[in-house]
């Protein structure tokens, strides 16, 4: 198990029952679970929305679009059945938040699953562990077959009539390994057990999703916040962050720093307090050299562009974005190309082919970065590396290609001397001390 | 859905909301590119080439799914939107390789002719391609790897279009490639539809990779001269020495009643053409009794004395004649006509694979029954009685599964065996062994043998419905089955028929009259109406095609002429019946048949002759001449050259030239050269007339649609290369002799054979083969 860490700036709302033993369920009752859920079953789908709205609970995917907007663009009425879906396929490198939710705190999920389905009306709902956390699964399935031995989940949830009263299945399932998968449509193909594509939209999940059901899809941070929201009221959660950005984040700090771990910390909480105080500055003394602020996916900032407050909206002010709040600090022993290399070879491995401008666009930075970091690079390649990435911005089926696109400009644009110094065959200027960021 | 108005590079554009953006635009004739779209088949907005920049959107939009809704407004073309369409081929051809100049698709290329018009002139990567060696999949199909652009429109084709799924991605990112799903080979229909949508090279064909450019192919459209569904195919024919070869059939300009479509036979089959075993030279059987070639001069003399002896000595009614199922209408009208004003006799007949005229004594009187095959591409419902369209009408399947995929029409199957259609069907009926008579009487209500009451109370919710039914029924059951739908209403348009036959020209070859008893039309030979004008018609039905075997196993039948058919194969004939015929045999290939004749004619194949043919539908199409072989000469031409020999006027057989102009009998021009016909449709339209030769087979056209019942056609769109409506029926038939089940003989053709001619396909036959391998391997697995 992963040594936790802790930070006394820490507000412990998500991570409050983080190494209490609560994935049994229990120790997960004594600590007040399964009540938000009862509640919710009480107040009905109305409520539970309006608390979800005051609550400014931004999702936690990446994208911060608000839970309480998007559960309510489920139409009250549906043909088929609705659906809740928990995307716990968490792949962006530099975050490991909802891998410690899984571990320590599986019950969490499961109640802000059944709050989401009361709040829309859904019978089922699927939890989604990306495929390299197999391992969790077991945690999460004897969580489950817990809830339904108390019937938490089932037939008549929380003493309701069998028959007539309320009810709430829930099926855990894993990926086979795809970053992709983590984009919203791409995870229900998956779980349709078809190619892990995304599909076209309009429509949207909300109005035709899983086996074309109206579903919402949540990331699983962002559902585990759903009985925290509810337990201590949408105003007392939203107040514990900043501006239109409510409560705390599991921030992943990542990278060259003395302490690196998973810190909840409230919205807007400042990052170069986070790096040098939270995370106890950068590794062995040296000199800050660049930080990717929101995982591998968000432009890369410069250690002058870092006094500001981690929100949606105060991080994209800078050009870069949030996202999943994976921040990664690279210390000044780093080579950037090679970083950049680093980066792009992730995409290039993950990009799911479908579309060109991101299954060639990925390709080719990937092999014109390794030829420039190998020293056999030209002046003109460095353009080129440019104009693939704008050409790929905006221009593919799904983010990714953005995604793959946004870091390698800034890589490009902030740090172009250091590519620079890499023409004319010269040797790589950091090959001494090779020292990667682990992302 | 209501229209809707929007505005597209500045022009005010009208379309039913809803309609994909791409397909607005296309119709108001602004081209917007794409590699991954193609009409109805799945959306996939993967090639981003269609992207177009819409007000108020902040990113660029693919046309490929925007729907038009009131007041948008687009711009299709800008700097912004060639960069970015230059952008994604530049990183196309960033792997792709450059061999244009050996690639099949160089020319027809859609990636080729994107390069050319965004002009992605220079690479901007230094890296080496990376090559794959070609992977042959059929004997049909090739995959070369680097070319593949990933557009995914084969994968759809095939499991959308054919209801195959025989294609898959594997892996994925750039390493994402075409395969065939569960091995290295294609296990499909090998209908080559996959090489045909096929933007670039990728995929190419068995026959034709390697063989020519496309610009040094004449392309001529005819029509296929495999089975009974008439698809319009487009050969490409190269100039060789001893005439011309046909390299390529598709429909290249996907117009006609298949649009998209071919199956394996039309694609590939083309190849019998070219066959060594093609007979070029007439055979005269010598004195010891063998088989040798001959000039046409001394045959054609040879075959006629013997006619005319025979006729002047035992009487036409001696004679029989057997006609073809895939020569065209006009050479089938001249067969009937020489054989009835020429011979002297009704003993005239053809392998019959439908009883055609069964039908036509069916809905004798009323109009506008049948369906054709475009009205079973939009029908609401059908339902299809018997066979296997699947393997003997592929354009018939593809057309069921299409409506039924795009228009959600109700398709209803009963059949004694499960078929595959079945896939597609709102409801099947399991008929029991001997079950298609009862189903007159079951849908009537009046039958209790089939217990399924769902089936025929679904059938008989529906409107309007289009019965497809084929050699099941003959005799009486077509009449019971056409007597219950016509009963049926609600409406007189609410129920029509399809009657399905074998080859190119089955249903032509009833229709003009190949026939004992009734000449073109259906008219009875009792009662010929307007036929009087034949001079000296016999008076009563001659024998049909058992009779004469059987006349000559008596030696009571002096001679046979055989036009491009094989009774001893198809009906099994004891060779010995025909030892003391005088037996004349027109045909491609030394058949069964042919090889106990006395004269053999080499003749023309439907690709090298020009004409009409009546698809089983009732679609009358143009064949036009697109190849020449040195030596053989259409049956059109060696009937008249017969008659002429014989002493006859041609000009009361075939009424060419304007009031008496002397023919240059077809030397400088007419079928042989095919420019006659190439021209007429200019020439008719300037009133001039086109038709200086008797060898020209449209002469006998103008006969044919004033004499013929039914056979009033637009010609204008006929000549235009479209299909164009006939319908049996207006002649009440009272003196139909009886059509004995035991005339039709139908061929059960699967999807790589075809009667006799199919033998003679070196690659329906390697196809068979590969089918067989892979079944036998499936089996095993």
């Amino acid at each position: 198990m992963p040594r936790l860490v802790s930070h006394p700036d820490e507000v412990k709302i998500v991570s409050r029952r983080f190494g209490l033993g609560a994935a049994k369920i229990d120790r997960y009752l004594e600590l007040g679970g399964y009540k938000a859920a009862k509640k919710c079953l009480e107040q009905g789908p109305d409520w539970i929305i309006n608390e979800m709205k005051a609550s400014n609970l931004r999702g936690r995917g990446g994208a911060g679009f608000p839970a309480g907007m998007k559960w309510s663009f489920v139409p009250k009425k549906s043909a088929k059945p609705k659906y809740v879906l928990v995307n716990g396929d968490e792949s962006e490198p530099g975050t490991c938040k909802d891998h410690l939710i899984f571990l320590h705190d599986p019950h969490a999920v499961i109640e802000g699953t059944i709050i989401a389905g009361l709040a829309i009306g859904a019978k089922v709902g699927f939890i989604y562990l990306r495929g390299e956390y197999r391992y969790l699964l077991e945690i999460m399935e004897k969580a489950v077959a817990g809830a339904y031995a108390k019937g938490f989940l089932g037939k008549g949830i929380f003493g309701t009539d069998p028959k007539t009263g309320t009810e709430f299945q829930i099926i855990t399932h894993t990926g086979a390994g795809a970053y992709e998968v983590g984009e919203e449509s791409a995870l229900m193909e998956s779980l349709e057990g078809k190619r892990g594509i995304p599909r076209i939209k309009p429509p949207f999940p909300a109005v035709v999703g899983l086996y074309g059901g109206p579903t919402v899809i949540n990331n699983a941070e962002t559902i585990a916040t759903v009985p925290h929201v509810i337990e201590m009221g949408a105003a007392a959660y939203a107040a514990a962050g900043s501006a239109r950005n409510g409560g705390t984040r599991l921030f992943s700090i990542s990278g060259h720093v003395e302490r690196p771990g998973v810190y909840e910390l409230p919205m807007g909480y400042n990052l170069k307090k986070m790096i040098y105080e939270v995370a106890g500055g950068v590794r062995g003394g040296r000199k800050l050299k660049a930080i990717v602020p929101g995982g591998s996916s968000t432009p890369v900032l410069l250690p002058e562009e870092i006094d500001i407050g981690m929100d949606f909206d105060q991080v994209a002010k800078t050009g870069s974005m949030l996202g999943s709040a994976g921040v990664v600090v690279i210390d000044d022993q780093t080579c950037m190309v090679e970083f950049a290399l680093r980066t792009i070879s992730f995409y290039q491995h993950e990009s799911c082919g479908w579309c060109i401008p991101c299954r060639e666009g990925t390709d080719w930075l990937k092999k014109s970065l390794t030829r420039f970091h190998a020293g056999f690079g030209t002046a003109k390649d460095i353009d080129n590396i440019q104009h693939i990435a704008e050409n790929m911005l905006g221009r593919t089926f799904c983010p990714f290609g953005d995604a793959a696109a946004m870091p390698t400009l800034a890589f490009v644009k902030k740090f172009r001397k250091e590519f620079e110094d890499h023409l004319n065959r010269k040797a790589c200027p950091f090959a001494k001390h090779v020292e990667l960021a682990v992302i | 859905m209501a229209d809707v108005t929007f505005i597209v590079d500045g022009k005010k554009l009208t379309a039913p909301a809803g309609t994909l953006l791409i397909d607005a635009c296309r119709k108001a004739g602004i081209e917007i590119p794409a590699f991954c779209y193609y009409p109805g088949l799945s959306l996939q907005a993967a090639c981003r080439m269609c992207v177009v920049r819409q007000e108020k959107v902040p990113k660029l939009q693919t046309a490929c799914t925007t729907t038009v809704a009131e007041g948008q407004v687009f711009i299709t073309e800008s700097p912004e939107i060639a960069q970015a369409r230059k952008s994604t081929i530049e990183l196309l051809l960033g792997n792709h390789p450059l061999d244009c100049p050996v690639c099949d698709a160089g020319g027809e290329c859609e990636l080729q002719d994107m390069t050319f018009k965004y002009g992605a002139g220079e690479s901007l990567y230094a890296e080496a391609k990376e090559h794959r060696e070609e992977q042959q999949w059929s004997p049909a199909v090739y995959f070369d790897r680097p070319r593949c652009i990933l557009c995914y429109r084969c994968i759809r084709m095939c499991g959308e279009g054919m209801d195959v799924w025989a294609l898959g991605v594997q892996n994925r990112g750039v390493s994402s490639v075409i395969a065939p799903n569960g091995g290295d080979q294609l296990d499909c229909e090998q209908c080559g539809m996959c090489i045909d949508v096929c933007p670039v090279g990728a995929l190419t064909s068995g026959s034709y990779r390697y063989k020519t450019r496309p610009w040094e192919m004449n392309h001529v459209s005819t029509v296929c001269t495999f089975c009974a569904d008439g698809c319009k195919v487009t050969l490409g024919v190269r100039q060789v020495n001893d005439g011309s070869e046909i390299v390529r059939a598709d429909n290249r300009d996907k117009s006609g009643i298949n649009g998209d479509f071919l199956c394996a036979k039309g694609r590939f089959g083309f190849d019998f053409v070219e066959s060594p075993e093609r007979l070029t030279k007439p055979l005269v059987r010598n004195s010891q009794g063998k088989l040798e070639p001959a000039t046409w001069e001394h045959a054609l003399r040879f075959a006629a004395s013997k006619l005319k002896e025979i006729r002047d000595s035992k009487g036409g009614a001696s004679i029989g004649v057997i006609g073809s199922n895939r020569t065209t209408n006009e050479e089938n009208y001249l067969l009937q006509k020489f054989a009835r004003t020429v011979l002297q006799t009704n003993s005239i007949d053809h392998v019959r694979s439908t009883d055609y005229a069964a039908l036509a004594r069916a809905l004798a009187g009323h109009n506008c029954k049948t369906a054709s095959l475009r009205d079973i591409a939009t029908a609401p419902a059908i339902l299809l009685i018997g066979g296997n369209p699947t393997e003997e009408h592929p354009l018939l399947a593809w057309n069921l599964r299409t409506n039924v995929r795009l228009n959600r029409a109700r398709l209803y199957i009963a059949n004694t065996k499960p078929i595959k259609l079945e896939r597609q069907a709102k409801a099947a009926l399991r008929l029991p062994a001997d079950g298609y008579q009862a189903i007159p009487a079951y849908l009537g209500g009046s039958d209790d043998t089939i217990k399924d009451t769902a089936f025929r109370e679904a059938v008989l919710a529906e409107e309007s419905l289009v019965v497809v039914f084929g050699q099941e029924y003959r005799g009486q059951a077509v009449e019971s089955l056409v007597a219950w739908g016509l009963k049926r209403g609600p409406n007189s348009g609410s129920v029509r028929f399809a009657f399905l036959g074998d080859h190119a020209n089955s249903r032509g070859a009833a229709d003009m009259g190949l026939l004992p008893d009734l000449l073109p039309g259906y008219v009875p030979v009792t009662a010929p109406g307007a036929f009087q004008e034949y001079p000296g018609l016999p008076a009563t039905p001659g024998k049909t095609l058992p009779e004469m075997f059987e006349a000559a196993g008596k030696g009571e039948l002096g001679a046979l002429l055989v036009v491009g058919a094989n009774p001893v194969a198809s009906l099994g004939v004891d060779p010995a019946a025909l030892k003391n015929t005088f037996v004349i045999v027109q045909d491609l290939f030394l058949t069964e048949t042919a090889a106990l004749a006395d004269v053999v004619f080499p003749a023309a194949s439907l690709y090298e002759k020009s004409g009409t043919v009546t698809n089983t539908y009732g679609d009358v199409q143009l064949a036009k001449k697109a190849a020449d072989r040195a030596g053989v000469k259409p049956d059109f031409e060696i009937l008249v050259r017969l008659a002429g020999a014989m002493g006859v006027d041609v000009k009361t057989l075939v009424p060419f030239g304007k009031d008496g102009v002397t023919a240059d009998l077809g030397q400088s021009r007419g079928a042989q050269a095919g420019e006659a016909d190439r021209h007429a449709v200019w020439l008719a339209a300037n009133n001039l007339e086109p038709r200086l030769s008797p060898f020209d087979p449209l002469a006998v056209l103008d006969e044919i649609e004033r004499l013929v019942p039914g056979y009033t056609l637009d010609r204008i769109n006929l000549f235009g290369g479209n299909d164009v409506r006939t319908e049996p029926g207006f002649v009440p038939i009272t003196a139909l002799k009886e059509a004995a089940s035991a005339l039709v003989a139908p061929a059960h053709d699967g999807l790589f054979t075809s009667g006799t001619l199919g033998r003679y396909s070196p690659a329906l036959k390697e196809l068979e083969q590969h089918q067989a391998r892979e079944l036998a391997e499936s089996a095993a697995d």
